[in-house]
């Protein structure tokens, strides 16, 4: 795959595994409200992956649609961030991933909707409307489980102490976003991280908690290195096509 | 029901002649425009995908709409519904096609769609709002009673474009179309 179509390919995977991730809380939310919220956020990201795994097949050129690619990868050809696949644990663990994720994500799109090429461009301009909305969400359960109970305390500092490790990798930059970067198409993520911080700080702060301790990054989700998790999370994703290839209906 | 307050829209010619813009030339568009004002949207049938603003281009051989949310499960039904009506009217030629831009938003939705929406029971959303005024939202006005009275419960509702609100005057629960 080329550059171009790489980029396409990691903006798709990370919203399909998030997607993916959000809808097995399908019906077993704490609340009907939550449930109804975490299947929203879970379908706005599997839209966004739809049509950034399209463009990553056309800019391809082999042939392979949305559906080719989403079903039909194995776990080592998925470029997602780690922190999108983690497990969704506790509710706090859930909403911390997504209290990371969502501010990336919508720093992320604010700024591609300047790309200059016009198809990235379209889809997060439209994307970062829905974005702001799971940004604000997530903020919002940060600081009621955060300022709650000093159970729910617990749970929170937990969760986000779990997340944190991955939160780094979001805004590494390698050679396939150094050269979408060139073209004019990609944007410097790198130069997100003070913004995000920021937001991260002032929601933490909000919510009495201390911002957890720095560690080492892990990385290796874009080359495809990926936690055993994925691998679960993809047998229930392609479990039809795998067990009937081509299957359509 | 009353005729669609649309403009079709022609091409540039191909000559390279300026994009003309008069109903009155192209009465297929006009056709084509007043069986999409009968197509209602799958979610919300007491508005028609014209109310919606979904459809942002009518030409004489195809039609372009946009999605209003990019995980709408509607999208795909929508479509069908167009392609269905199309088919159904002898406009078996005209395509559809896709756009993302510019990115829909509820400003789009007609007053004549905002009335419908009201009188269905869901709170309209107020019109140049955008998705700029995310906070502090103003107060819905209640579908049912009309009192501003009124709390938010969850700002995602049963379909990506609700929120679910209530009212403290008639304590009844309503949806809301979120300002997009």
């Amino acid at each position: 795959m080329n550059a171009l179509a790489t980029y396409a390919l990691r903006l798709g995977d990370d919203s399909l595994i998030l997607g993916q991730r959000l809808s097995e809380w399908c019906g077993h939310a704490p609340a009907l409200e939550v449930d109804l919220s975490l299947a929203n956020v879970a379908l706005d990201q599997i839209g966004q992956a739809t049509h950034f795994l399209a463009l990553a097949g056309e800019l391809e050129g082999r042939g392979r649609d949305a559906d080719a690619l989403a079903f039909r990868r194995d776990v080592m050809d998925f470029t997602n961030c780690l922190l999108v696949e983690q497990p969704n644990g506790d509710f706090a663990q859930t909403i911390a991933r997504q209290f990371l994720f969502s501010h990336y994500q919508e720093l992320l799109f604010a700024a591609l909707a300047a790309s200059k090429h016009e198809r990235f461009a379209a889809i997060a301009a439209k994307a970062v409307k829905e974005v702001k909305y799971h940004a604000t969400l997530a903020s919002d359960w940060v600081v009621r489980l955060g300022d709650g109970t000093e159970e729910s305390k617990q749970h929170m500092i937990a969760g986000l102490d779990w997340m944190w490790r991955f939160a780094d990798e979001m805004f590494a930059m390698d050679a396939v976003d150094a050269a979408a970067l060139e073209a004019g198409v990609g944007i410097d993520k790198a130069a997100l991280k003070p913004a995000w911080n920021q937001r991260i700080d002032l929601v933490l702060a909000d919510a009495t908690l201390e911002r957890p301790a720095s560690r080492r990054p892990v990385l290796g989700g874009r080359r495809g290195h990926h936690s055993e998790h994925l691998g679960h999370l993809l047998s229930e994703l392609q479990f039809l096509q795998r067990a009937y290839p081509g299957a359509t209906w | 029901m009353q005729p669609p307050s649309w403009t079709a829209r022609v091409s540039p010619a191909k000559d390279g002649r300026a994009e003309r813009k008069s109903p009155a030339r192209t009465p297929a568009s006009q056709e084509i425009a007043r069986i999409l004002a009968q197509v209602p949207d799958p979610e919300i049938p007491c508005v028609s995908v014209i109310d919606l603003g979904i459809v942002r281009e009518i030409e004489p051989d195809r039609v372009i709409i946009t999605p209003t949310y990019t995980g709408c499960p509607a999208t795909i039904a929508i479509e069908q519904a167009i392609r269905a009506a199309l088919d159904a009217r002898g406009f078996g030629g005209v395509a559809i096609e896709t756009t993302l831009t510019p990115p829909w938003t509820t400003d789009w939705i007609s007053d004549e769609g905002r009335e419908k929406l009201r009188a269905y029971g869901i709170a309209p959303p107020p019109k140049g709002a955008g998705a700029a005024s995310l906070k502090n939202v103003a107060a819905a006005e209640c579908p049912r009673c009309g009192s501003t009275d009124t709390e938010e419960i969850s700002r995602f509702g049963s379909t990506p474009c609700k929120a679910l609100w209530r009212c403290r005057a008639c304590a009844e629960p309503f949806d809301r179309f979120k300002c997009h």
